[in-house]
């Protein structure tokens, strides 16, 4: 790694004066920054550790709505987000045990690795990030791989899920990384169904229009059936091509509606 | 350089470190305890796990200016007070639950940390809890067996797959 200064502040004002810097970063869990560092990738002067905020952690519920600090590590949103099961249970099955100790669901939104499993949780969930200058939708926020709405120095302080009536994440899991090579996240709403998927598309986490036309009308997994899924647009690496990822597209979707019907 | 404080194995240290010392490095060569192993570096293999504030997290992706205020354990306080080995520690010798070794202190804080939150896992919830951790004698079995033994189940019906 190329040298820095790790600076702790506590408060988001600090954090945010501490990140005006020249060249500093924010730190989340650093369970994707610190490796991004190790390869020498990222050469920030300063680290801004967010882990000191007491103010960004947590799960709290108020009616319809599950709000997760930006800060909360995947282990705290897996045992106490289960008012929004789906949520919990995504968060449950990032990485393995220690990795879900220190990972946050701040710093997964705002690296949006394109295989990363909370964006989807977001987008299909229609949520709101909120940050320490404004709120932003889940539509707009995410700009492709790797890309955000996030300005410089801009911190997630919240994300605020609407819990749907019913919804699934279903993930096919690159068995060594335990991210997804295919994951789908389904949320059925009142006035209608969103369809995320990670993992697939070289433009990063996706919404399928079609997908969800078809199950706001019928939702159930036959409403698929006439449906395709092209490969041109997919990743295709050594773990599966354009092609196979395409198919799992289609298969997820189905086991998240089957899950969640 | 920034200094650090924490509870390591029950004693308070203070050293001043770079930014970018990771907290295998801060034990291994600041603390020289050397039982917290590296392997892969990359947050893989899991024989690099200790326990912060009671969580077990992966040393070498952790630095130790994050774990400044923190209670931090490592494999040197899993033995009993007298120095001999703690009831895991004990349940890997008799169960053959290591081979070569070197994942063996990982395996042992991950065990750790599940049985606190789950006394008497089941074989098939121990084996998803060591996800993250890597045997490259690929000796789980035995492993998964001293885990069961360790949490006071009867292991004696687990046969070798």
């Amino acid at each position: 790694m190329y040298s820095f200064e790790v600076e702790r502040p506590t408060s988001v004002a600090d954090a945010a004066a501490a990140l005006g810097k020249d060249e500093a970063q924010a730190l989340g869990g650093g369970q994707t920054l610190i490796p991004t560092l190790k390869q020498r990738l990222a050469s920030p002067s300063v680290l801004v550790s967010l882990a000191g905020i007491a103010d960004i952690k947590g799960v709290s519920v108020d009616g319809g709505t599950v709000t997760i600090g930006g800060g909360t590590t995947h282990g705290v949103v897996a045992a106490e987000a289960g008012a929004y099961p789906a949520l919990a249970a995504l968060a449950g099955n990032i990485g393995d045990p220690a990795v879900r100790n220190r990972g946050t669901i701040g710093g997964s939104l705002a690296n949006n690795d394109p295989s990363a499993c909370y964006p989807s949780a977001a987008l299909a969930s229609g949520a709101t990030i909120v940050t320490n200058s404004r709120e932003i939708a889940a539509d707009d926020y995410f700009q492709g791989l790797f890309e955000t709405a996030l300005e410089e120095g801009e911190i997630v302080i919240s994300v605020k899920f609407p819990i749907p009536e019913a919804a699934s994440y279903q993930k096919f899991e690159q068995p060594a990384s335990r991210f997804a090579l295919v994951g789908v996240y389904v949320a059925k709403f009142a006035d209608g169904v969103r369809v995320a998927v990670t993992g697939a598309s070289e433009g990063g986490v996706y919404r399928w229009s079609e997908a969800e036309a078809a199950l706001s009308g019928n939702f159930s997994a036959d409403a698929l059936d006439g449906l395709t899924v092209s490969g041109d647009d997919m990743i295709s690496d050594l773990h599966g091509s354009g092609d196979y990822r395409a198919h799992l597209v289609k298969v997820m979707t189905k086991r998240a509606v089957a899950a969640a019907s | 350089m920034t200094e650090v404080t924490m509870v390591v194995n029950g004693k308070s240290v203070t050293k001043s470190v770079k930014g970018n010392t990771l907290m295998t490095e801060f034990l291994r060569d600041e603390l020289r305890l050397t039982g917290t192993h590296v392997g892969c570096d990359t947050s893989q293999c899991g024989a690099c796990v200790i326990h912060v504030n009671g969580e077990a997290v992966k040393g070498c992706t952790m630095f130790a200016a994050e774990a400044s205020g923190a209670e931090v354990k490592t494999i040197e306080s899993m033995e009993n007070p007298d120095g001999s080995l703690g009831v895991i520690q004990q349940a890997f010798q008799d169960h053959h639950g290591l081979q070569c070794g070197f994942c063996t202190p990982g395996m042992v804080m991950s065990a750790s940390a599940l049985l606190k939150d789950n006394p008497k896992p089941s074989e098939a919830e121990i084996r998803d809890y060591l996800e993250g951790n890597i045997c490259r004698c690929t000796g789980y079995h035995n492993i998964v067996k001293a885990i069961m033994a360790a949490s006071g189940q009867d292991v004696s019906n687990i046969a070798a797959e």
